[in-house]
Parts: structure tokens; sequence; C-alpha cells
């Protein structure tokens, strides 16, 4: 049985290795048919970010991607927008909307403004990222669901589970021991629902951007800024008096209590800021680092193909090893995100006897 | 710079699908998760001092047989031994007993032989009386058949008195 079961693993993190092997340099190769050269920039900027169709690969020259609806409400107009982005990807324009080569808004859907400037119209696209965010939503809410189905059935006296829900069970205790009842001292069950959503949103989110061919979610600063926004709303919506006291009127003397407060009131709004831009630099330079890595292929493969040869188990080697490296950040920082949640909402329970002891 | 400025279109639907994330979650799935850790390590903590106890308990129980079997092992020696020393008091006192009796019987048969003895003895001497009499009358009898017999016969026995009394 468990012989079966480790093989069944080893087959998969085979498959899994053998795709990146497989898609990265594929991809990179249809940049280079596109381009006429690799661009290796590009290709990275390219998988960082957003686009409007979900691109796979290039069989030849066929792009084997998924078109996805565009919704945007243009102000010039005054009216909504629904289109496939089949329409626009390729540089057409449709209905007066195209996608911006350079300026600010490149790479974005762009309008005609009256002076004809290009102006950006409200744009709620389900991009590929948007498209993956709502996937991602839904597999975390079966997921979860499917778990807690599981206890409906069981009492305490019940065995412990197994499998996957075992696996999630041992990962919920460790967040809800060691993170959320280690940092908040009071009103535990009202802020373990929101740090137990934020950690696996983030950790699935992270171990899905890992699969070539996803959107890279959390690298996205858009993502780590809703979440940075909602740790700041469960901050400071339920903070007691303390700690606002230690906030406008800390305990330092008289004259130093204006300057505390200044710099208090700004810790307010720079720790969630800290916390926004850590997630999404790290995951975002994690994928970029694996993706130059990719490159290097290319880009010796064009100097020569002798240094190309040489370089190529090297570089692949080094591929598995950074990958293995990216599952690693991918629990470290959504285990940090959680952690400095809490220890954040934890100060704004904190009593003032406690602080004293 | 376009990686650093949020795009508006991704955090409108990151805010509805963390949103709805959120209050599904919150309400059906973590709620039910916690609880259940919870209870089980409560459960668990349970179980432990319950069988710490019982461990305790299992000791003081076998302390207690323990002290309890040394007592009726102290308590059967005991029963033992005097039922020993009752034993040879009694097989004292019905040795006693038994030789009193005997002494008592063989004195009682002893007077009784005596006494029967004596008995059949007097009997025999009145037997012996009744039959000397009845054989000193034969012989009279036979001695005094003629007349002259019977006169020497009163004369010799005048005589004996006589001598009696004059002796």
């Amino acid at each position: 049985m468990r012989n079966r079961k480790s093989d069944k693993i080893t087959l998969i993190v085979c498959s899994l290795l053998l795709t990146i092997c497989l898609l990265f340099p594929s991809t990179a190769k249809a940049a280079d048919d596109e381009g006429g050269k690799f661009n290796a920039s590009e290709m990275i900027f390219g998988h960082i970010g957003d686009s409007y169709e979900w691109h796979f690969t290039n069989i030849g020259d066929k792009p084997i991607a998924i078109p996805l609806p565009i919704i945007v409400y243009s102000h010039e107009r005054g009216e909504w927008f629904f289109f496939s982005s089949s329409r626009v990807v390729e540089g057409e324009t449709y209905n007066g909307f195209y996608i911006a080569k350079d300026g600010n808004y490149s790479g974005k859907l762009v309008e005609k403004g009256a002076s004809g400037e290009e102006v950006r119209p409200l744009d709620i696209s389900l991009t590929k990222n948007a498209c993956a965010l709502l996937i991602n939503s839904l597999l975390l809410i079966i997921l979860v669901l499917w778990c807690a189905r599981w206890y409906k059935k069981k009492d305490k006296t019940s065995d412990a589970p197994k499998g996957f829900v075992g696996f999630m069970e041992m990962m919920v205790s460790m967040v809800y021991e060691d993170i959320i009842k280690a940092n908040i001292p009071v009103h535990v069950q009202r802020y373990a629902p929101y740090l137990l959503c934020a950690f696996f949103f983030i950790f699935l989110n992270n171990l899905i951007g890992l699969i070539p061919g996803s959107a890279n979610l959390t690298g996205n600063i858009a993502i780590t800024l809703v979440l940075a926004f909602c740790t700041f709303l469960m901050v400071n919506l339920f903070a007691n008096k303390e700690y606002w006291k230690e906030i406008f009127w800390a305990d330092v003397p008289l004259w130093m209590k204006p300057v505390m407060a200044v710099v208090e009131f700004l810790g307010i709004f720079t720790k969630p800021i800290a916390l926004m831009i850590r997630l999404f630099a790290n995951i975002m330079a994690g994928h970029a680092a694996l993706l130059a890595l990719v490159s290097v292929i290319f880009i010796t493969f064009s100097i020569s193909s002798v240094l190309g040869g040489m370089m190529t188990p090297l570089t692949v080697l080094f591929c598995i090893f950074l990958d293995f490296l990216e599952v690693l950040v991918a629990f470290i920082q959504a285990y940090v995100f959680t952690m400095l949640s809490a220890v954040f909402i934890g100060l704004s329970q904190a009593h003032h006897h406690e602080e004293h002891n | 710079m376009f990686l650093l400025t949020p795009d508006s279109g991704l955090i409108f639907w990151m805010l509805i699908a963390f949103g709805v994330v959120f209050f599904v979650l919150a309400k059906f799935g973590w709620p039910v998760i916690t609880k259940m850790i919870d209870n089980r390590k409560q459960y668990i903590d349970e179980s432990l001092e319950n069988a710490r106890k019982a461990n305790e308990k299992l000791a003081q129980l076998q302390e207690e047989t323990a002290q309890m079997l040394k007592q009726a092992q102290e308590q059967q020696s005991k029963i033992l031994a005097e039922a020993v020393e009752m034993r040879n008091q009694i097989v004292e006192k019905a040795k006693t007993e038994a030789t009193t009796e005997g002494q008592k019987l063989l004195e009682e048969a002893k007077q009784q032989i005596a006494q029967e003895k004596e008995s059949a003895i007097r009997d025999i001497r009145r037997e012996v009386g009744v039959l000397s009499v009845e054989i000193a009358e034969k012989v009279l009898r036979q001695n005094l058949k003629n007349d002259n017999d019977q006169m020497a016969m009163i004369d010799r026995m005048l005589d004996e008195i006589i001598d009696k009394r004059n002796i």
C-alpha cells in the first residue's frame, strides 16, 4: 500500500518536473519564433504579469490559448461592453478597444479619448489572473468544505482523519494552535476564520502558481493589496482602547508624545503595506528567478549550440532545486503573512496589565 | 513599474472572490474543523487525566490487595496454629476422660463382681444349709427306724446337751 502511494507521488513529481522542463522551453521557443530573436525579459514579464487570454504554449505558429471574456465600461460612451478577448489579442481593434503596445497602459485594454489620447475604460475583465483567482477560490472552498463534511459525521471520540483530511487537519491545527492561539489572547473565534482563510488562500495560490501554465496570483500586487487591506481592517476595526492609547498617547515623556503619535500612526499603515510588499515581492521574485534560469538555456543556445548543450543539464538541475525552494517559500510566505497578521491583531487586543507583566 | 501598480479590475475580482471564500468558509468550513480540533484536544487531555487517575487507582488497589493478602495469610497461619492447639487439647482431654472412665468402669465391675460373688456365696451357703438339713433329716429318718435307736439317739443328744451345759 505504502509502496503504491509513494510510487504515485514519485510519478506526480516526475511528471510535474517533466512538464516544467517541457513547457517553459516551448513557451520560450514561441517567443523566439514570434520575435525572431529570444527576448528573455519579455518572456519573464509575460509570465509574471496578467493577460487577457490564458496562453499555454505555441505549437508551431499556432498559439494554444483560452480566450477569456472582456468586461469594460467606457466612460467616453457611457455603456458596458462585453466581448471575447480573441477579438483584440492579435492587435486588432474591436468596438474602439485595443490593447496598448506601449505608454502608461502598455498591455492593457484602452480606447481613444475625445482628444485622441489613450483612455483606460473601467476594466473588470476576467483576465487570466481573475479567472485563475475564481477557480482557485472555488477549489479552496471545495477542499475545505470537503474536510468539514468529514467532521460532520464524527465526534470527538472518532479516530483522527487520515489522507487528505488528515493533512488538512494537521495544517489547520498548526495555524490554529501555533499562530492564532499563540498570538491572540482574546476573541480567538472572531479572528480564526480570517487568519485560516488568509493562510490557506495564500498557500494554495502559491502552490498552484508554481504549476507551469497557471497564473502568478500571489505574486500580483492587487491580490496582496486586498489581503493586506483585510488584515488592516481586522487589526483596526476591533482594536481596543489600549491599542489606540498606545498609538496616540504612548507611555513616553511628554515631549516625545507627539513624535511617537506620528510614528505610531504611520505604523498603522506601514505594517500592512510591508505585508503586501513582502508576499508580492517574494513570490514574484521566485517566479522571475525560475524563468530567468530557463531563459539561460535559450540565450546560451542562441550563442552556440555547444555552450547551450553544456549549460542545459546544469540549468535544469538548478531549476529543479529552485522549484523545491519555491515550494518551501510558498509555505513560508503563507506562514509569515498569517503569523504577522496574528501578531498585529494580538497587539490590537493586548491588555495593559499584561504588558506590564 | 506595471508590476507595482495594482490593477483595479483584479482588485474588484479579488474582493469578490476572497469575500466569498471568507464568508463561506467562516460559516461552514473553519468553525467545524477548529471546533473538532478543540474538542479532540480537550478529549485527549481528559483521557490522559483519566488514564493517570486510573493508574494511580490501580496502584492503590494493588497495594491494598497485597496488604489484604498479607493479612489473610497471617490470619490463616494464626487459625491453623489455633486449630493445632485445640486438637491437641481435645486429644489430651479425651485421653484423660477415657482413662478415668475406664478406671471407673473397672471399679464398678470389680464391685459388682465382688457383690455377685458374695451373693453367690450366700446362695450357695443357704443351699448347702438346706441340703444338709435335708440330708440330716434323711440320715436321721434312716437311723431312727426302730424305737431302740430312737431312744439311744435321744439319750445321746440329752447327754450332749447336758455335757454342753456342764461345760
